[in-house]
């Protein structure tokens, strides 16, 4: 799988930033997964959902503000 | 500064919140709130509303500095750390909505999940009712976001939106600090604006400076560990994710602790402070705010922590609740000692259906 699958969680409320990144994760067990969130806690919640599937996480904060966080495996 | 907000944001951020809460919540009681509500939004919300004069039911009548320190709370940390972000227009309406039932079932078993647990930690065995419906209406609510259900995105907003409820929050604590009084009527009763209980539970309070200061506390460290008193069962059934619930059960067993050392645990159902002892509307009236909070994306503290980050979404929710606690005192819906209002159960299945048919219908529309 080597197509990069993005992610747009900007906007949504809790729990549907981690919910929209599990069933992604779910879907392409490897690849890279990139997931863009515009609050702290959509942050932590995808970062720490995806660490704990096994996911290497690497968070880009972006210039106009909110956050890319990329998810390898 | 940021290695407490790294702590706070880690795994340990709940649970001291659920600690200071745990703790500070009986303080609050020995120092005069009523029994068992040190912290409860939904109940301090409708005395707001009383102080307002939305309702006039004379004994839970006060502007509670709880709330206020919540909102400005997490405000002060949104602006130090950065998150401070002015934003709106994920069903604003809904929303509003969505915070007017979830008030109204929370005022027929007395309590918002906060003071849910806060009972239970006091020793009232009608709070099992309670927090079994909360459950059980944040499990109905998993099912509709397992659906699909989506309020829609939020978009950034010009700052001055943001900083509306913080300006209502300020606005509240010179209402509380000045009350201002027009005149009495030909009865000798005071006519408002302002109306403050002289008994009752709206009466109790413990001195306006300290309960500020715990609600600036408590609002800081919520908005920098996420604590949610919804999201806890939410993210525990839903994704298996036990952060937040651990907040929750450092809150329950602090507040046993804190009230077992003060002499405020009185285990029982009779007679408990400020509670019936229906058990199956204590159930109905949780299942319903449980499932409307979870449809508004978190309990009624975390709105009030979000309104305080300049989410105008939640700040509208916030408002909903203090006009829907208007409502179920004019409207004889919210209960009392005695038991449910007269028209408490049926606002409770009309509640329901509605929260269902939003559930069964609201989908992110895409562009």
């Amino acid at each position: 799988m080597s197509d990069i699958i993005t992610v747009d969680a900007r906007g949504l409320s809790c729990p549907q930033p981690a919910m929209l990144t599990r069933q992604t994760l779910q879907k392409f067990d490897k690849g890279t997964v990139k997931v863009l969130v515009d609050s702290g806690t959509a942050q932590e919640n995808v970062s720490r959902l995806a660490q704990k599937a096994g996911w290497a996480v690497a968070v880009e904060e972006q210039p106009e503000g909110g956050c890319r966080i990329v998810l390898t495996k | 500064m940021s290695s407490i907000s790294r702590f706070l944001t880690s795994r340990w951020g709940p649970m001291i919140t659920g600690i200071v809460v745990g703790v500070l919540a009986p303080v609050l009681v020995k120092l005069g709130n009523p029994g068992n509500m040190g912290v409860c939004v939904v109940c301090f919300s409708r005395d707001i509303a009383g102080a307002l004069g939305l309702h006039r039911t004379g004994v839970v009548q006060y502007i509670r500095p709880e709330i206020i320190g919540f909102v400005l709370g997490a405000l002060i940390a949104a602006l130090i750390f950065r998150e401070f972000k002015p934003r709106t227009g994920s069903s604003p309406l809904v929303r509003f909505l969505l915070g007017m039932f979830a008030t109204f079932g929370a005022l027929v078993f007395l309590g918002c999940p906060w003071r849910a647990y806060l009972r239970l930690a006091g020793g009232d065995g009608n709070a099992i009712f309670g927090v079994l419906g909360l459950a059980g209406g944040i499990g109905l609510g998993i099912v509709f976001l397992r659906s699909g259900y989506s309020l829609g995105r939020s978009r950034p907003a010009p700052t001055a939106v943001g900083w509306v409820m913080p300006a209502i929050a300020v606005t509240l604590l010179v209402l509380l600090i000045a009350a201002p009084q027009f005149g009495r009527d030909a009865g000798g009763n005071p006519t408002g604006p302002i109306f403050f209980s002289t008994t009752g539970p709206g009466s109790q309070h413990a001195p306006l400076l300290v309960s500020l200061i715990v609600g600036l506390l408590i609002g800081f460290l919520a908005q920098r560990s996420r604590f949610c008193t919804v999201g806890a069962v939410r993210d525990a059934i839903l994704l298996r994710d036990f952060r937040l619930l651990s907040g929750v059960i450092a809150l329950l067993v602090a507040a046993f602790v804190t009230n077992m050392i003060l002499g405020q645990f009185q285990p029982g159902f009779e007679k408990q402070p400020i509670a019936h002892t229906n058990g199956w509307w204590n159930f109905g009236g949780m299942v319903l705010a449980g499932l409307a909070f979870t449809l508004a994306g978190g309990c009624p503290g975390r709105q009030l922590f979000l309104a305080g980050e300049g989410d105008a979404d939640s700040g509208l929710f916030v408002a909903g609740m203090i006009v829907g606690a208007g409502f179920a005192h004019n409207y004889s819906m919210a209960s009392s000692a005695a038991g449910p209002g007269v028209f408490g159960p049926s606002v409770v299945v009309v509640g329901l259906l509605v929260c269902v048919v939003f559930g069964l219908t609201m989908r992110e529309v895409k562009a």
